[in-house]
């Protein structure tokens, strides 16, 4: 008989629930004295490189109420294109700029990041990728967290050559990922479920 | 495509595809807070890139003295939680069977009674003044973790009529990279809510329910004091790189 490869199952996934802030946000939630700060409250510090930008928007179901009790991650490259992370090849990362940013959405299903507009990164087997910022959603209702990307509306010419944004683009969903830039604010509204159901990724 | 220099670092390796089908489904309508938050569409795959293979670090320097003791971390000096005392500890590992090092592993639970201490909770069971409910620790080298707390309460919950949650401990890992971003809950050995509980059945493999409830561990038990229970988990693995930089390779 041929004995089977043994590679380990991943550890299955169970909801967030309602009260994921306990865990992820507590100091905002109220569990006050047992951390000085909550993981992930500032993405870049002073003296950071790159323009200042200010990324917003609302978490809604699909019967367009908004997700009062999601947590929201999202994780970037710095203004070069350079992730600040041990499995990161690349040396020179902004030591002012962390690139994981986490909060705890408010009752309008609303989150802002005080961040910096990140720098192309290598795609893989050459080129680069469009300037990007990863989302990961959860929340109560939420069986398994949701990755997506968020991309510029002032890169039309990246976003054409962008590898992931071009499989989105196949199936007429690609809009789904824009942020829409004005000024400094780039808003990114996240639909869970219903006609603009944004794009969520197998990654 | 450029050459590598011989003293560079090689780009860290992409994920094994996920396996769906340890996993629930986003539509579970026996779990009725899905029925609005599932997307419908499917999801658009695509091989882990940088920005999936990296994710940030987590040092034992972020973590304070009782930030993975939630019998004291929140009570008041001198006090303790009231409940069944417990150690839970075990192993974070990859799909390769390998340690995963300086992992951020979050908990958080409801008190003896099945309360938890959030606003919006509104269960008549009475909070405890000395328990908060939160605690974190970061992964060891072999990947070992553990932390003290009581055993929390079961308690009930607006699904069906009569639906109660089995007693749960909530869990975020957050390893290596974002890709492997991961929230479960883990189960307590015995607990006839267990195979009953909506939440728990979004999960069609029996194997994968087996693997979120924590066994108890005598033989790690402090005698007169607390008991003790494993759980160990699993993150995603990282493949195999052969021929990096040579866009035929792989």
């Amino acid at each position: 008989m041929t004995r089977p490869i043994e590679y380990l199952k991943e550890t299955a996934s169970q909801t967030a629930g309602p009260y994921v802030h306990i865990g992820m946000t507590p100091n905002e939630y109220d569990i006050t004295g047992v951390i000085a700060e909550d993981p992930g409250v500032t993405v870049i510090s002073d003296g950071v490189k790159g323009e200042r930008i200010t990324v917003q928007g609302r978490v809604l179901d699909g019967a367009g109420k908004p997700v009062f009790d999601c947590v929201v991650e999202i994780w970037q490259a710095d203004a070069n294109g350079i992730y600040n992370s041990p499995a990161e090849h690349r040396a020179g990362v902004d030591p002012n700029f962390s690139g994981w940013g986490r909060q705890a959405a408010g009752e309008n299903g609303e989150f802002s990041f005080e961040t910096i507009k990140p720098g192309p990164v290598p795609a893989p087997g050459g080129g680069f990728m469009a300037p990007h910022i990863t989302f990961w959603i959860v929340a109560r209702g939420i069986n398994l967290g949701l990755q997506t990307r968020m991309y510029f509306s002032d890169e039309d010419a990246a976003n054409k050559g962008d590898p992931i944004l071009a499989k989105a683009r196949m199936v007429g969903r690609d809009h789904t990922m824009i942020g829409s830039r004005e000024g400094s604010t780039v808003t990114f509204d996240i639909h869970l479920q219903g006609e603009s159901e944004t794009v969520f990724l197998d990654i | 495509m450029s050459e590598r220099l011989s003293n560079a670092r090689a780009e860290a390796a992409a994920f094994m595809e996920r396996d769906y089908s340890q996993h629930p489904p986003a539509f579970t309508p026996g779990y009725k807070s899905s029925t609005l938050r599932a997307p419908k569409q499917a999801l658009i795959s695509y091989a882990s890139t940088l920005s999936e293979k990296t994710g940030p670090a987590f040092g034992h320097n972020m973590l304070g003295e009782l930030d993975n003791d939630l019998i004291v971390n929140f009570a008041r000096p001198g006090e303790e939680a009231i409940g069944q005392r417990i150690v839970v500890h075990g192993y974070v590992l990859d799909q390769n069977a390998r340690p995963v090092p300086n992992a951020l592993v979050e908990f958080w639970q409801a008190n003896a009674g099945g309360r938890y201490r959030h606003k919006r909770e509104g269960y008549r069971a009475p909070l405890d003044p000395n328990f908060g409910g939160f605690g974190r620790t970061v992964t060891d080298e072999n990947g070992y973790y553990w932390f003290r707390t009581i055993k929390p309460g079961p308690y009930p919950w607006p699904n069906g009529v009569n639906d109660w949650r089995p007693a749960h401990i909530h869990f975020s890992l957050f390893g290596s990279g974002f890709a492997q971003r991961l929230i479960s809950q883990m189960y307590f050995e015995g607990d006839p809510l267990v195979p009953i509980c909506p939440i728990v059945n979004t999960i069609s493999d029996k194997s994968a329910i087996d693997r979120l409830v924590a066994r108890l561990d005598m033989n790690n038990a402090i005698p007169m004091d607390l008991r003790a229970y494993r759980f160990d988990m699993v993150l995603r693995g990282r493949r195999s790189t052969f021929f990096e930089n040579r866009p035929e390779g792989n």
